[in-house]
């Protein structure tokens, strides 16, 4: 055995550090989630393959994405990380909730930034208390508000009368927009009815049954992995009218929506980027990546909802290294000068046309107190004869008056738990 | 010869009373006395919600007991106790998706390892029927290399070692069917119907779905066809030897092997149609090897060794879960069938601890 | 050779049942020991304390937790992970300041409000905490057995689970049920929270372990011990000749519990900081703990710690060599790993179904009467 250990060891230091920008990929192909996980890797890792083959990298220097596999687990994810930051590891996307809480305090002790894209801690959204974590373009709490924004504007501005039930994975995750609903609840003056699913979530029956008892008008869904598609499914065979079933941005991929067939057709989700591979980006990666056999993965996920996450997730990446190559006048960027990026990124229209992502996701600009920044979303809808998500509002705002304070008080608390005094660095 | 409950006592005495009445007798007190308990003691009964809620736990029962089933043909012939059943179904599933949809198992290794591109065989896959057929035989090629490579060696090891062993297999499935096959969701559709009936609803104003009803028959053909292969075919009545004593069926001259052979290739017929069932509703995932966790308190309660058992201790687990969620889970939170499953199966076992059918336990010194 | 023995030559009781009848082995185990406490705290860095030390050192507690019950006593549990979110949380609570409050009728509550403790005793804490809802859980035992028992323990893991998802109270109210250790430090050096130094975990864990690995190795050969493996062989057997089964199996699951719920309590505060029931704790840390413990050898201390070794290094090896050295694609990887492992469990199982440590304590009996074993 110790041999053995030996062997890994000398694996370890075996990748000898070269002049370029790594960013370490903690994929899960496998396991439970992995339907999910595929597309979101193989986006990202096209995207930095395309900077590499179209630019000659970023700035000049070629990015390396670091792939390590943690099939959703936590105890891997460490791993994963002790194993990755040693090479120079820009930025983390951990990926799963978690894996974040786990890498909030360790990366922010390597100082090195942690980018959970519209997952893992809300309150991180407070740059003063969670300097190195970001989580823009938006949080769970931002699209809990849009969702329910969307819901008010489908009912003519009032929903007083009405009755909106949230079906949840009964986890962290799941229940992370309770707090939010809840003062929504109380502004807008509709019913919020919590409807927990327990983990794995293949069998809702009674939830489902529970739902038609108390007839709500919406249903909202914080759902992962089976559960998402179980509660489309269940939700057809009570015939709840689709149109009125809302999902997360977690639960809006095609992997959902496709099993149910017909029956899903008209769900809705929230995203936080555009949908389909109408993109001038795509003719790029066409012509640099796909033609010339790079794709990751097995190459058939292109264009999907997940595949434009795990894009859009690059493209973010690359551009605060970009702002930080800028900043500080260097091209070979450490993982605090790749910080001091993410926090003056600047997303605007002119660099999204120039990027071939014209319109894909709202611009915005990240401050020290706005790590979420924008926190916008809009609604997509799924189109089951053709089989594509297409989008059937612009991206609107989160309540800030809601939102704002709840992220201000958990920050709060988790400043007093840890003993960390709030501050811009 | 001592009887594991000791001194008499009133929980015994009742325990007693109880164990005198035959099997199906026991089970039917059993449903009856959760149904009336819930319905009579709060004036349910009158509620068409209640119905409903009863009806879908007996369904969703049976869509338990399928699962189960695989398990106690399994424990039954060679008291192995098969954790790799929920990865069977899984490996099952895929297998016939793969089939239908014509892809090449291994596509990725393969494609990993010499840089081509294969990806299907055929863009429509083969029909439905060939499909099934082709991933029979595949379950019974496996059943032949699982009672040949594992089982053999392990023969007169503990129990628990061969629980063990299965784990292992567990693994090696788990990793196969996801290298072979792929990790996506993928679409299961052999022409079951899907959707709520609706002659039903006109009828009776319930939401029961077609899927859940062809499962509910496809169960009862599977156990009268089991039941009959069991009773009045040689090969039947060699595996119920089998059951009944090791030593005694090899003494008159059947061969073990060939038995567990046709078992595991029976359990992995079951797994296929477990597999199929839920995985029409679902999609086939990675997520399907989960659902041997909803088999565990159905085994637990109808006892390891027990077709009806099985059949019955679902609907029994489908029924209390789904009524304790429904009525009592809102107020406590939620998301209580998993662990209501098991709390009702142990509350049952504290009276029976061989579960209702189980083959009464006689321990000697 | 190392040992030159050529036959028994034990003269007292004392001798026949001594851990290391051989001085040879006695001086190896001190010899280990002495490098693990003084040689290794030098050389670890990061990797090697969160990715191989520290889950080896706390998975080999929770296997000889549940070694105890499932190897000494004969009763096989699946719970093992819900007795480690115990653990957690109640270590957790004990770090943050434990606050209890019973109604007693008229509005009045009974509280007790305890101020943040040391982070050594919340452990403790945490391990006894356990061992009280263990011998709770424990309480089916006494009239289900073999893999019925298994499966009634399942009742306890998802129960658990559930709990500490429902019960704010034990999240302390916090938005999502995450729970984080905060820094910590003992004699001045931080133990717990994101600046700890590898050697300083490393030390804190393998303290716990050391000490009561040991503790277990003496509990086993004295008079409970026997009384649990009595209750293992054969209990009505067992009831005969005097053995209280009722004291015995709960005993066993108050001792068992009360390990597996220091090992989660290490395995929130110190390894991961941050944990949450459904990922955390899920029922695959009850089979993990379960696989360590047969492949290792049940019914053994040693086993327990070969068994862990096994299981976290094993998956960390592959990894290294198909990814590391080989290149190969991460997910291809991991399925063969997955494949891999599980040929590996019953490559062993057909070879040496008693465990690794059997094939150990083999090879060792034939070395002590090598070259004459007749």
């Amino acid at each position: 055995m110790r041999l053995l250990t030996l062997t890994a060891a000398l694996a370890l230091t075996a990748g000898v550090a070269h002049a370029d920008l790594v960013f370490p990929s903690l994929d899960y192909r496998t396991g439970p989630y992995a339907p999910n996980g595929i597309p979101f890797a193989d986006g990202y890792a096209d995207y930095f393959t395309l900077l590499n083959e179209r630019d000659g990298g970023i700035g000049g220097v070629e990015a390396r994405v670091l792939p390590c596999e943690t099939g959703y687990n936590t105890e891997k994810g460490v791993e994963c990380y002790e194993a990755t930051k040693g090479e120079g590891s820009l930025i983390y996307q951990p990926l799963s909730t978690g894996i974040t809480y786990q890498l909030i305090p360790k990366a922010t002790a390597d100082n090195i930034p942690v980018h959970s894209m519209g997952y893992g801690r809300t309150s991180a959204a407070n740059g003063e208390v969670f300097p190195w974590v970001f989580n823009y373009p938006g949080t769970y709490w931002d699209a809990a508000s849009i969702i329910v924004k969307h819901i008010i504007d489908q009912e003519g501005g009032d929903v007083s009368d009405k009755k909106i039930a949230l079906v949840y994975h009964n986890s962290a995750y799941g229940k992370e927009p309770i707090r939010t609903l809840e003062k929504l609840s109380e502004k807008h003056g509709f019913d919020l009815q919590l409807l927990a699913v327990d983990h794995p979530g293949q069998e809702q029956k009674s939830t489902w049954l529970q739902v038609r008892r108390e007839r709500p008008d919406y249903v909202v869904m914080w759902g992962w992995g089976v559960m998402n598609q179980v509660a489309i499914q269940e939700a057809a065979s009570i015939r709840f009218p689709m149109d009125k079933f809302i999902g997360v941005w977690w639960s809006a991929s095609e992997n959902d929506t496709r099993p149910a067939g017909v029956a899903a057709n008209g769900y809705k989700a929230i995203t936080m980027h555009g949908v389909g591979d109408d993109f001038a980006i795509y003719d790029d990666l066409k012509t640099h990546v796909y033609d010339k056999g790079l794709s990751a993965g097995a190459g058939d996920q292109h264009g999907t909802v997940l595949y434009n996450r795990g894009m859009q997730a690059a493209m973010l990446a690359a551009e605060a290294a970009r702002t930080a190559q800028e900043i500080h006048g260097v091209t070979e960027i450490t993982p605090t000068m790749m910080r001091d990026g993410m926090e003056a990124l600047k997303i605007t229209d002119a660099r999204l046309e120039e990027l071939g992502l014209a319109g894909f996701m709202p611009t915005f600009s990240v401050s020290c107190d706005n790590h979420a920044a924008p926190g916008l979303g809009a609604i997509q809808q799924w189109d089951a004869s053709n089989q594509t998500w297409s989008l059937i509002t612009d991206f609107v705002a989160a309540d800030r008056e809601i939102v704002d304070p709840l992220i201000e008080e958990d920050a709060t608390a988790y400043a007093q738990e840890v003993g960390i005094t709030p501050g811009c660095m | 010869m001592t009887d594991v409950t000791g001194a008499p006592s009133p929980v015994s005495r009742i325990a007693a009373a109880v164990n005198a009445l035959s099997t199906p007798a026991k089970a039917l007190i059993g449903v009856a006395i959760v149904a009336v308990a819930f319905g009579f003691g709060s004036g349910l009964m009158l509620d068409v919600f209640f119905w409903e809620v009863f009806i879908t736990g007996l369904l969703a029962g049976v869509m338990y007991a399928l699962v189960a089933l695989g398990f106690v043909l399994i424990f039954k012939a060679s008291g192995i106790f098969n954790f790799a059943q929920g990865v069977l179904a899984l490996f099952a599933a895929l297998t016939l998706v793969g089939f239908q949809t014509g892809q090449i198992p291994f596509a990725h290794l393969i494609n990993a390892i010499f840089g081509t591109k294969v990806h299907h065989f055929s863009d429509t896959g083969l029909p439905d029927v060939f499909a099934i057929l082709a991933t029979l035989l595949v379950m019974i090629a496996l059943a032949w290399a699982v009672v040949h490579y594992i089982f053999q060696p392990l023969v007169n090891q503990p129990p628990i070692i061969l629980f063990m062993a299965t784990i292992g297999l567990a693994f090696v499935l788990e990793g196969t069917g996801d290298l072979m096959w792929g990790a996506n969701v993928k679409v299961l559709d052999v022409g079951l119907p899907q959707g709520p009936s609706d002659t039903i609803i006109d009828a009776t104003g319930m939401f029961l779905d077609k899927l859940e009803l062809s499962a509910a028959v496809v169960a009862v053909v599977l156990v009268t066809v089991l039941t009959l292969f069991s009773q009045y075919t040689k090969m039947g009545r060699a595996l119920r030897a089998v059951a009944d004593d090791h030593q005694a069926a090899l003494s008159v001259g059947i061969s073990l092997q060939t038995i567990w052979w046709i078992v595991w290739s029976v359990a992995g017929i079951v797994a296929l149609v477990a597999g199929m069932m839920w995985g029409a509703k679902s999609g086939v995932q990675f997520s399907l090897s989960l659902i041997a966790l909803k088999a565990l308190p159905v085994l637990m309660l109808g006892g390891f060794t027990s077709i009806p058992g099985a059949i019955v201790g679902g609907l029994i687990i489908g029924v209390g879960e789904k009524l304790f969620e429904f009525y009592i889970g809102p107020s406590i939170g939620g998301a209580t069938e998993n662990w209501f499953a098991y709390m009702l199966a142990l509350l049952f076992l504290l009276f029976r601890p061989q579960g209702l059918f189980g083959e009464k336990i006689i321990e000697r010194v | 050779m190392f040992y030159r023995e050529a036959g028994e030559f034990k003269t007292s009781y004392a001798a026949d049942h001594a851990t290391f009848p051989i001085g040879f082995d006695f001086w190896r185990f001190w010899v280990v020991v002495g490098i693990a406490f003084l040689v290794v705290p030098f050389l670890i860095n990061d990797y090697w304390e969160k990715a191989i030390l520290l889950p080896f050192l706390i998975y080999a507690l929770a296997a000889i937790g549940l070694n105890i019950l499932t190897g000494y006593c004969g009763q096989v549990s699946l719970g093992t992970g819900g007795f480690l979110a115990v653990g957690a949380y109640a270590c957790y609570k004990f770090m943050t300041g434990m606050d209890i409050h019973i109604p007693i009728g008229g509005g009045e509550y009974w509280s007790l409000i305890l101020p943040p403790l040391n982070i050594a005793l919340c452990v403790l804490l945490g391990g006894l905490t356990t061992a009280f809802v263990g011998v709770l859980f424990g309480l089916p035992s006494l009239r289900i057995k073999g893999f019925y028992l298994a499966v009634a323990t399942l009742a306890a893991q998802f129960f658990l689970v559930w709990l500490f998802n429902k019960w704010e109270w034990t999240y302390n109210y916090s938005a999502t049920g995450q729970i984080t250790a905060g820094e910590r430090d003992l004699f001045g050096i931080l133990i717990t929270g994101p600046n700890t130094e590898p050697w300083a975990t490393y030390l804190f864990c393998l303290t716990f372990l050391f000490i009561f690995g040991w503790a277990a190795r003496n509990l086993v050969r004295g008079r409970i011990g026997r009384q649990w493996m009595a209750i293992r062989d054969m209990d009505i057997a067992a009831e005969i000749i005097g053995v209280n089964p009722m004291a015995a199996k709960l005993s066993a699951f108050a001792v068992s519990s009360f390990y597996i719920g220091m090992a989660g309590a290490l395995y929130f505060a110190v390894w991961n900081g941050a944990a949450e029931p459904t990922e955390s704790f899920a029922i695959d840390k009850s089979f993990d703990v379960l696989f360590m413990i047969i492949i290792g050898g049940l019914g053994s201390i040693t086993g327990s710690l070969i068994g862990a070794a096994f299981i976290v290094l094993l998956p960390v090896v592959f990894k290294n060599l198909f990814v590391g050295v080989l290149g190969w694609p991460t997910d291809i990887a991991e399925h063969l790993q997955i494949m891999t492992v599980g040929l590996l469990i019953i490559l062993f199982l057909i070879k040496e179904p008693h465990g690794i440590a059997s094939l150990w304590g083999t090879m060792k009996e034939k070395l002590r009467l090598w070259p004459f074993p007749y």
